[in-house]
C-alpha cells in the first residue's frame, strides 16, 4: 500500500470511530447533535498535552482524553437530556463553540490558535486499525443487546419506554457518554496521526459532517454510518485537486442522497442479507421483514 | 385481605378543568374490575395518574399498601403495574418479537460489560428473553407474526401485541385502556376470552377501561361508572345496569324527569 493510500485509510478509520459514536446517539437513541467535534477536540488536546507535555505514555493519554470527553458529556447531558425535544442539540452547538474558543485562547496550555505542533506520531496504520476493529466490534455487540433495544425504545416512544420501566433520561445520558468516548478516542488518534492540532479542525463544519454521515448512511444502521463516512472521506480526497469546488461537490452529494434515499443509504438495515432482501427481493409479503 | 390498589380522594385539574373529582376506589387482589363512562369522563386520566404520567393535583394512590403518589413512571412500573394504551404505542419499526423482548428483558438483566462482550450471562439471558417472549406471543396468538414489523400488523393484532408486551413485565396489576377499540365483534369475543384467560392463568388483578358494554358486563364482576371526572355508581353489573345515574349519563335525561 502506498503511504498516501495508507494515510487516507487511517484517516477514514479515525473518522469512522467518531461516526459510530454519533450513530449510537443520533441513529439509535434519536438525539440530534451539532457539536460532537467538541468531544474530539477534548480527546485530541488532552492526549497531546499529557503525551507531549507530561510524558504520559500515549496509550494512557488517549484513554484519559476519552474519559475527559465523557465527563464533559455527562455534565452537559444530565441537565439537558432530562428534557425531551431538541434541547441537547442547541446546547451542543454552544458547547462546541465554547470548547473551541477556550482552546484557541488558553495559550499557556494549548498553544492557542497557532496550533499544537510536533506531536510524536503514534497512531500508525496498525494502531488505528486495532482501535477501529475493537471499538467497531464492541458497538455492534452493544446494539445487539438489551441496551440496544432500550436505546431504540427511547428513540421510538419515550412515554412507552418509561411505561416499560425504563428511566429514559438515564439511557439518553448513557448513550451520550458512550458516544463522547468514541469521539474522544477518535480525537486522540487524530492527534497522534496528524502530529499537529489546531482549534479550527474542530469547528461547526466538523460537527455537521459527523451528523451528516450518520443521517445519510441511515439512522439506526451502524454499518450505514461507516458507508457514509467512507463516501464523504473519499469525495473529499478524490476532489482534492480541484479543492476550491470540494464543498460544492460535498453539498451536491448530500442533496442527491437526500432526494433519492431520504431514509439514508441503508435505512435502518445493517449490511447483510436482510438489506439485500429489502432492496431486491419482493418475494416476501410487504413489510414482513424485521427492521432494526 | 388488603387492597392491591387503593385510590383515595384523587383530584386532577388541567387549568380550570377538573378532569378527575374526588375519586376513590379500591381494587382487591385478583379482582377484574371495569371502569366505564362516556367519552371524556376522565378514565384514561385515572390511568395516567396511577402510573405517574401526570402528577395528581391532590389525593393519594397506594399499591400493596405502599404510597406511590408522585413516583416516577418507571419506578411505579417496576413495582408491578403494567398498562396498555388507548392509542397504541408500539415500537412500530421494530419487529413484533423485539417489542415484547424490550419489556421482557427487564426481568433478565445482565451487565454492561456482558452486553458489549456478549460473554457471561449474555447468551443465557438473551435466550431466556427470547423464549419467554415467544411464549407470550403464542398466548396471544401472534407467534407466526414474530418477525414482522409491529406497525404493519392489523389493528386488532396490534392491540393483542400490546397486551403481550404488558404481560412481559410480569405485573401484578394490569391496566387495559380500551383493549377492544376498533375491533370487530369476532375479535372482541376472542379478546374477551383472552382477558379472562390471562386473569386466571397469571393470577392478575385487572382494571379495564372499555366502551363495549357487553364485554364489561360479561367479564367484570365489579364495575365503576364515572362521568365528568366523578364516580356516579359502583357495584356489580346488575346494579350498574339498573342505576339511574348511569342510564342518564349514557342516554341523557328523561324529559319528564328533567322538567320535574
Amino acid at each position: 500500500m502506498s503511504p498516501y493510500v495508507e494515510s487516507i485509510i487511517t484517516l477514514l478509520m479515525i473518522n469512522s470511530i467518531a461516526a459510530m459514536g454519533v450513530s449510537l446517539l443520533t441513529g439509535f437513541t434519536g438525539i440530534f447533535t451539532l457539536g460532537h467535534s467538541a468531544y474530539m477536540a477534548l480527546g485530541a488536546y488532552t492526549t497531546a498535552i499529557l503525551y507531549m507535555g507530561h510524558s504520559v505514555p500515549w496509550a494512557i493519554a488517549i484513554f484519559a482524553g476519552a474519559a475527559f470527553a465523557m465527563l464533559v458529556a455527562w455534565l452537559i447531558g444530565v441537565p439537558t437530556l432530562r428534557l425531551m425535544g431538541d434541547y441537547y442539540a442547541i446546547a451542543s452547538i454552544g458547547l462546541a463553540e465554547s470548547i473551541r474558543l477556550i482552546i484557541a485562547n488558553w495559550q499557556s496550555l494549548t498553544r492557542g490558535a497557532r496550533g499544537y505542533p510536533d506531536i510524536s506520531k503514534f497512531a500508525t496504520f496498525n494502531v488505528t486499525l486495532a482501535f477501529f476493529l475493537v471499538m467497531g466490534a464492541l458497538i455492534f455487540l452493544l446494539i445487539h443487546s438489551r441496551y440496544g433495544r432500550a436505546f431504540k425504545a427511547c428513540r421510538d416512544d419515550h412515554v412507552a419506554a418509561s411505561l416499560l420501566g425504563y428511566n429514559t433520561a438515564r439511557y439518553r445520558v448513557l448513550s451520550l457518554v458512550i458516544s463522547a468516548f468514541y469521539c474522544g478516542i477518535a480525537g486522540g488518534l487524530l492527534a497522534g496521526f496528524l502530529q499537529y492540532l489546531k482549534p479550527d479542525m474542530f469547528d461547526m463544519l466538523k460537527s455537521t459532517e459527523l451528523t451528516a454521515v450518520v443521517v445519510f448512511g441511515g439512522m439506526g444502521s451502524m454499518s450505514g454510518c461507516l458507508l457514509g463516512t467512507t463516501i464523504i472521506t473519499l469525495v473529499t480526497e478524490l476532489f482534492r485537486p480541484i479543492s476550491q469546488y470540494r464543498m460544492l461537490i460535498y453539498g451536491a452529494v448530500l442533496v442527491i442522497i437526500m432526494v433519492l434515499r431520504p431514509e439514508g443509504l441503508l435505512g435502518r438495515y445493517e449490511l447483510g442479507p436482510r438489506l439485500l432482501r429489502h432492496l431486491f427481493g419482493r418475494k416476501t409479503p410487504e413489510g414482513t421483514e424485521g427492521r432494526g | 385481605m388488603g387492597a392491591l390498589l387503593e385510590v383515595k380522594d384523587m383530584n386532577k385539574f388541567f387549568g380550570g378543568v377538573q378532569a378527575v373529582a374526588d375519586m376513590s376506589f379500591t381494587l382487591e387482589k385478583g379482582e377484574l374490575m371495569g371502569l366505564i363512562g362516556p367519552n371524556g369522563a376522565g378514565k384514561t386520566t385515572i390511568f395516567n395518574l396511577i402510573t405517574g404520567v401526570y402528577p395528581l393535583s391532590s389525593g393519594a394512590v397506594f399499591f400493596r399498601g405502599e404510597e406511590i403518589t408522585g413516583g416516577k413512571t418507571y419506578d411505579i412500573v417496576k413495582k408491578g403495574i403494567a398498562r396498555t394504551f388507548q392509542n397504541l404505542r408500539l415500537f412500530g419499526a421494530s419487529t413484533v418479537l423485539e417489542n415484547v423482548m424490550t419489556a421482557c428483558q427487564q426481568h433478565y438483566p445482565y451487565s454492561f460489560l456482558e452486553a458489549i462482550s456478549h460473554l457471561g450471562r449474555w447468551k443465557s439471558q438473551e435466550k431466556n428473553i427470547r423464549n419467554k417472549s415467544m411464549e407470550l406471543l403464542e398466548r396471544v396468538d401472534l407467534a407466526r407474526e414474530a418477525h414482522r414489523a409491529a406497525g404493519t400488523l392489523p389493528y386488532g393484532h396490534q392491540r393483542r401485541l400490546e397486551i403481550a408486551r404488558a404481560l412481559a413485565l410480569q405485573p401484578e396489576l394490569l391496566l387495559l385502556d380500551e383493549p377492544a377499540a376498533g375491533m370487530n365483534p369476532d375479535e372482541v369475543m376472542n379478546l374477551n376470552e383472552l382477558i379472562q384467560k390471562i386473569h386466571s392463568d397469571f393470577q392478575l388483578t385487572i382494571l379495564v377501561i372499555e366502551h363495549h358494554m357487553e364485554l364489561v358486563m360479561e367479564i367484570c364482576p365489579h364495575i365503576l361508572c364515572m362521568n365528568f371526572g366523578a364516580k356516579i355508581a359502583e357495584g356489580d353489573p346488575d346494579h350498574i345496569q339498573g342505576h339511574r345515574e348511569v342510564l342518564k349519563a349514557y342516554l341523557g335525561e328523561d324529559e319528564e324527569e328533567a322538567s320535574a
